[in-house]
């Protein structure tokens, strides 16, 4: 079977005068949960718009699932699930009769009640949608994109406005599709989100992938100087070096044993995220 | 490497084969917006009493007779507003809803599954088809019992009533998912539709006779389907008595017939030419 997911070559999307997406390049592997970070307005949304099949590109190659997104049929939207940002709809269904009904248009859909159990809505099966809170409902949205069995699975912001309980248990909910060898690709605004559920993850600015590697390296972030932080005749000093465990012992040495309120800190994925951002 | 190789190329022609057919899934669409129709109290209530209190009201203000015809004038009503609460659970009910679904997502939800696109319509279709029997089964019985209305009593004449219901609800549907597209929000789209719809309803004889209206009204109304949907039901209520009230001292089914299969053909041209499955703000 093809390895690749998801390839992208030189994409291109100008919308009149502005240029959205600028000879954007991206590749995901099978079975990758692929995380899309950028600020608002550079691209993100719509190069996930042309891999989705929504939006027509300019110029570029796109190749999802081993198909062009813009010329391929039911078969190939099929094997994709799509969570959407936003949705208000279809308030007046209980959860088990909306996830049986889009159960049916797929060739191979997972058991409805199986689904709703998985993302933890078993006990609001019978609960019409509207009555739902915002956590639930998104929820919902999740149950609808995963029913068909997807090979590929985007996500687009899907915990925003949960609260953080909700969210680790999505987190998990995410993190077992993965491990069952679904694909998946996720943008979100939350980098804690993405550190902890992306294997790998892209960051675009200005239309172009300005990053990519794995989250506890992008940017550098592994070798980058760390941050040594400890009190002293109650003034807190801090010192950058680039080896800290030197560092931690020269002052144990200082202080003959413990030292106090000793903290090491690297730079954070948000940290490394905004420099990469404001270097565009 | 064998093993693998039979497998990826056995597994899309499998898919092929199974994903479920234009039909199926256009039933289950059907079944489900109906259930969401009738689960929506509100709008229900609208649409089913609307044109029954019309009926009434103006069956109670206007009582008479039209002279040297033995009709009443509630008769006129209750055959015109058959036409129009057709058009209404059809062109309004459709042009409205399907604005709201573009705005709240369902459309752009719907359009990233593999069901197929003529289903939706096929589901919305049926749906108020059903609806659309129902309202005029109510109209019919309220018009029998309060206002004298009587039944076909021939097979031509029901066989009339059945194709005049049949194209007029088609034709109305067809423009209604067209001029969903109109509204540039869900919150305008009330609005947008009633306005003109109500305007329709003023000059295409089913509030103020026909023959009051000025000429150029008559030609505006003429390019619509609902003037010839009311037509073709004064037919099939009012027997040959009434054709004198026409306007050309005839009923012109066979205009009606062609004003209303155009409407279904155009309607339909309309449709394809112009239906989004994104809202406006997302370009």
């Amino acid at each position: 079977m093809n390895q690749t997911a998801v390839k992208v070559r030189g994409l291109t999307k100008r919308y009149g005068e502005v240029t959205a997406v600028n000879g954007l390049d991206l590749e995901i592997r099978r079975g990758e949960v692929f995380g899309i970070l950028g600020p608002n307005g550079a691209g993100k949304s719509t190069t996930v718009e042309i891999l989705e099949g929504y939006r027509h590109r300019d110029a570029g190659e796109v190749t999802v699932l081993g198909a062009d997104p813009a010329r391929a049929g039911r078969e190939w939207r099929s094997r994709i699930g799509v969570v959407l940002q936003t949705s208000n709809d279809v308030a007046e269904l209980t959860v088990r009769e909306l996830v049986r009904h889009f159960a049916g248009f797929y060739p191979r859909p997972r058991n409805p009640d199986e689904v709703i159990e998985r993302v933890g809505l078993a006990a609001k099966a019978n609960t019409r949608v509207g009555k739902l809170s915002g956590g639930q409902r998104r929820r919902v949205d999740v149950a609808l994109g995963i029913i068909g069995r997807p090979e590929l699975l985007f996500l687009d912001e899907p915990t925003t406005g949960f609260d953080p309980e909700a969210r680790r248990r999505f987190w998990d909910l995410i993190a077992g599709l993965a491990h069952d060898g679904t694909t998946i690709v996720l943008t979100s605004h939350y980098l804690d989100e993405i550190e902890a559920l992306a294997t790998r993850l892209a960051v675009i600015a200005k239309g172009r992938v300005v990053a990519e590697g794995e989250p506890a390296t992008l940017g550098g972030r592994a070798s980058a100087k760390a941050r040594v932080s400890w009190l002293e005749d109650g003034v807190r000093r801090t010192v950058e070096t680039e080896e800290p465990t030197r560092t931690v012992l020269e002052l144990s040495r200082r202080f003959s044993g413990e030292v106090p309120e000793l903290t090491i800190k690297r730079p954070t994925l948000e940290e490394i995220y905004l420099e990469l951002i404001q270097e565009v | 490497m064998s093993e693998s190789t039979t497998a990826s190329a056995a597994a899309p022609r499998a898919a092929t084969t199974s994903l479920p057919g234009t039909l199926r899934v256009g039933w289950s669409r059907a079944v489900v917006e109906t259930k969401m129709f009738f689960r929506e109290r509100d709008s229900l209530i609208f649409n089913f009493s609307f044109p029954v209190i019309l009926l009434v009201l103006f069956g109670s203000i206007f009582s008479g007779q039209v002279e040297g015809t033995g009709i009443t004038v509630s008769q006129l009503y209750a055959a015109a507003l058959i036409g129009a609460g057709l058009m209404s659970v059809s062109f309004q009910n459709l042009a409205i809803s399907i604005a709201v679904e573009r705005e709240e997502g369902t459309l752009k939800r719907l359009a990233g599954t593999p069901m197929p696109p003529a289903a939706y319509f096929l589901g919305k279709v049926l749906s108020v088809l059903l609806v659309a029997v129902l309202e005029t089964a109510i109209l019919l019985a309220v018009g029998v019992l309060l206002y004298d209305l009587t039944l076909p009593s021939t097979l031509s004449d029901w066989a009339t009533f059945g194709w005049v219901f049949v194209l007029g609800l088609t034709a109305s549907s067809l423009l209604g998912i067209a001029a969903s597209s109109l509204p540039r929000s869900a919150k305008s789209a009330a609005a947008v539709i009633t306005m003109p719809f109500v305007m329709l309803q003023f000059i295409s004889g089913v509030y103020i006779p026909f023959t009051q209206l000025p000429d150029w009204l008559i030609h505006i109304a003429s390019v619509f389907p609902l003037r010839w949907m009311c037509q073709g039901f004064r037919s099939v209520f009012l027997g040959d008595v009434g054709a004198s009230l026409e306007l050309t001292g005839s009923y012109e089914l066979g205009r009606v017939a062609l004003v209303l299969a155009a409407w279904t053909i155009g309607g339909l041209l309309l449709c394809l030419l112009t239906f989004r499955w994104k809202s406006r703000r997302e370009g």
